[in-house]
């Protein structure tokens, strides 16, 4: 098993950022969802952040929505999620669960740690929980030896950035821009400065995340980011496919580019 | 009084209640509000021009009214006041909190606002207070209850706001909030988002029962002056929670008061069908504090149903979910039918159309009355008046001469 510092080390080595892909657990079903996330760690996914989909996830635009609907409809449930993480830690690619925090509350917050350790995964992401309330996620994390990944974002004060980064394993996410997610044409200059201030205060890796749709934009967030995130460019690819390998064969193509470009050498 | 510590924490938690559960980009704008709030309760120009736009524009202090037919008739022959929040500019409580995060929003330099609303209310009085102090102002509202409150949203286009109606989820107030939170947490610069209730993080709990308590301040002296002492109960229908809160916060010291928040039974608790909180959820996380949750085993929130839209919601203030576990306020639920006939009750006694939101208090006075017998006295926060409601009374009613085209379905 791999864990998030050794897959951030090796692409370290290799001179390059990791590329981090995003998909939710069950979407568009449980057992596709798991082909999918395979699919993109052999075409060069470094890490894949499993989400748990959730019936109010505030943090994410219209094409995460629409893809977290369809996972709670084809009665995706945390547990899934768990196993999902644990087939994907298989490949030998680090999975890490992202989640709104109400899932992990209700399911049990040591449980959840004890659960996800268990079954190979490395590691969470909680968008809407920050440090201030994060007192028995620290000591589940802490006590099973699951990394915690909090975000920080262009309006984080360097204090802040300083607390959050402190409470932090495996690496920091770092929101690229103020909104929700979605790929958007540009990613934000403002990722640069903030990821600068993230160094400042913590040596662990800084990942960024929200708009990053093509492999220009992965190379051009991999001149200065340790990891690239990249979430609602591969979900729009499959919500348009007619098939499921139509959607495979979507998602490797992008993975590719994306690989691609977090390799491309400074020009 | 109980001895329970009510007042919420330097993080807003009201024991295990509260605090703050949000993207970390929205912590700068809501450290940057709980400053300004506080800079503002301790600036007396600022204290001087909320009431003097309560005075001279909502029209406070509102009139508390001796209801003695709907009392002799309807409640067992107590003695029923009701807290006229009906009267007020823009037909509701929600005017109170809002002017007041208005003049917050100029005091942070801020020229847009937004807000979410159910009923309505929230976003007519949200728009009306954009209009008087020349912001702009946005209002999401879920398509569901665009067309159960089809009056209100024009309301809102006449005073210039712009109302998005939310097609997410079940397209109620639920799934407005969180599109009103995305757009917040991508315009947080320039754009102040009026939370209408005491949900949310830290501080707009605290802040909203603050802005409202004037209900509650205003109602304690009132009955005093009227009766000579306390009421023995006060009734508040509870959907959020922030009329509740603003009544209670007025009586909460004072123990001899019970405090009743009733909450939407919809077509009964035991149907799944309805919005009661305390009676058919559990202590979980929603739209950024933890409270009482209408959630499913795995935590995902569970759609709520109610004839009032201003009540439909799966959340509720965390402070009620406090006093709740502390017992210092009992909460209850009303079921649609129980509301609709304490609805007409009030129409036909008192020639007063109240809110549907507000006959669910109205709903719980009947019974308290009936409990406590002729010697009682009740305080009912009668939060709203219900002209917005008029074609769902008359669906309800089979009044069949309304033009249904009017409403949309």
């Amino acid at each position: 098993m791999t864990t998030l510092a050794q897959a951030f080390a090796t692409a370290r080595d290799e001179g390059r950022a990791a590329l981090i892909g995003y998909l939710p657990a069950g979407f568009p079903t449980v057992r596709d969802s798991a082909r999918l996330m395979r699919a993109m760690v052999e075409e060069g996914v470094d890490i894949v952040e499993v989400g748990l989909p959730y019936s109010d996830p505030l943090m994410d635009g219209p094409v995460i929505q629409a893809a977290a609907n369809q996972a709670l409809e084809a009665g995706t449930t945390p547990r899934d999620v768990i196993a999902i993480a644990g087939e994907v830690a298989q490949t030998g690619a680090p999975a890490v669960v992202m989640s709104y925090w109400n899932p992990i509350e209700r399911y049990g917050v040591d449980a959840f740690a004890r659960e996800l350790a268990a079954a190979g995964g490395s590691g969470v992401i909680t968008p809407d929980l920050t440090p201030e309330e994060s007192g028995d996620w620290t000591a589940a994390t802490s006590a099973h030896d699951v990394d915690r990944i909090f975000l920080v974002a262009p309006s984080s004060t360097d204090e802040r950035i300083g607390r959050v980064a402190a409470e932090c394993s495996g690496f920091v996410y770092a929101a690229s821009t103020m909104g929700v997610t979605g790929a958007r044409t540009s990613v934000s200059n403002s990722a640069a400065t903030l990821v600068a201030r993230v160094r400042a205060a913590t040596d662990l890796p800084v990942a960024v995340g929200l708009g990053v749709s093509t492999g220009d934009q992965a190379a051009e967030i991999a001149q200065y980011a340790d990891g690239v995130i990249v979430g609602s460019a591969f979900i729009r690819l499959i919500l348009e496919a007619a098939s499921v390998d139509e959607a495979e064969q979507a998602v490797r193509a992008l993975a590719r580019e994306l690989a691609e470009g977090v390799r491309r050498r400074s020009p | 009084m109980s001895s329970a510590k009510l007042e919420s924490d330097v993080r807003g938690h009201y024991g295990p209640y509260g605090g703050r559960f949000v993207p970390e980009a929205l912590t700068a704008a809501l450290d940057e509000l709980d400053a300004a709030f506080r800079a503002a309760l301790v600036d007396p120009a600022f204290g001087a021009e909320l009431d003097r736009l309560q005075r001279t524009y909502t029209g406070r202090p509102s009139p508390l009214t001796d209801a003695i037919r709907f009392g002799q008739e309807h409640c067992g022959g107590a003695r029923v006041l009701l807290k006229r929040e009906d009267l007020n500019h823009t037909g509701s409580h929600k005017i109170n909190n809002v002017l007041g995060q208005a003049l917050l929003t100029v005091r942070m330099g801020k020229k847009r606002v937004i807000a979410e609303t159910g009923a309505g209310q929230h976003g007519v009085a949200s728009a009306t207070a954009a209009a008087l102090m020349g912001l702009d102002c946005t209002v999401y509202m879920g398509e569901e209850d665009t067309r159960r409150q089809a009056l209100n949203v024009v309301r809102m286009q006449l005073l210039g706001a712009t109302v998005v109606p939310v097609t997410a989820g079940a397209r109620t107030l639920k799934d407005a909030i969180n599109e009103a939170m995305r757009d917040w947490v991508t315009t947080v610069d320039e754009t102040h988002y009026i939370l209408g209730t005491v949900t949310g993080p830290s501080p707009f709990p605290e802040m909203v029962r603050h802005f409202q308590s004037v209900i509650g301040h205003e109602a304690r002296e009132q009955v005093l002056e009227l009766t000579g002492r306390l009421p023995d109960a006060v009734a508040a229908c509870v959907g959020g929670g922030s009329n509740a809160m603003g009544i209670f916060s007025g009586f909460i010291d004072d123990g001899e008061v019970a405090l009743w928040g009733f909450e939407a039974g919809g077509d009964g608790v035991e149907t799944g069908r309805h919005a009661a909180r305390f009676a058919g959820g559990a202590p979980g996380v929603l739209h950024g504090a933890r409270t009482y949750v209408m959630q499913d085993e795995w935590g995902q929130t569970v759609p709520s149903h109610s004839i009032s839209a201003g009540l439909d919601y799966p959340g509720v203030g965390p402070e009620h979910a406090w006093l709740h576990d502390t017992g210092r306020a009992h909460y209850s639920p009303v079921n649609d039918a129980e509301a609709m006939s304490a609805f007409e009750a009030l129409c036909r006694t008192e020639g007063i159309i109240p809110a549907i939101e507000s006959a669910h208090a109205l709903a719980g006075a009947m019974r308290l009355g009936r409990e406590l017998g002729p010697d009682a006295m009740i305080v009912v926060n009668l939060s709203g008046r219900g002209d917005k409601d008029v074609a769902t009374a008359a669906r309800w009613f089979d009044l069949d001469d309304v033009d249904e085209s009017a409403e949309g379905r």
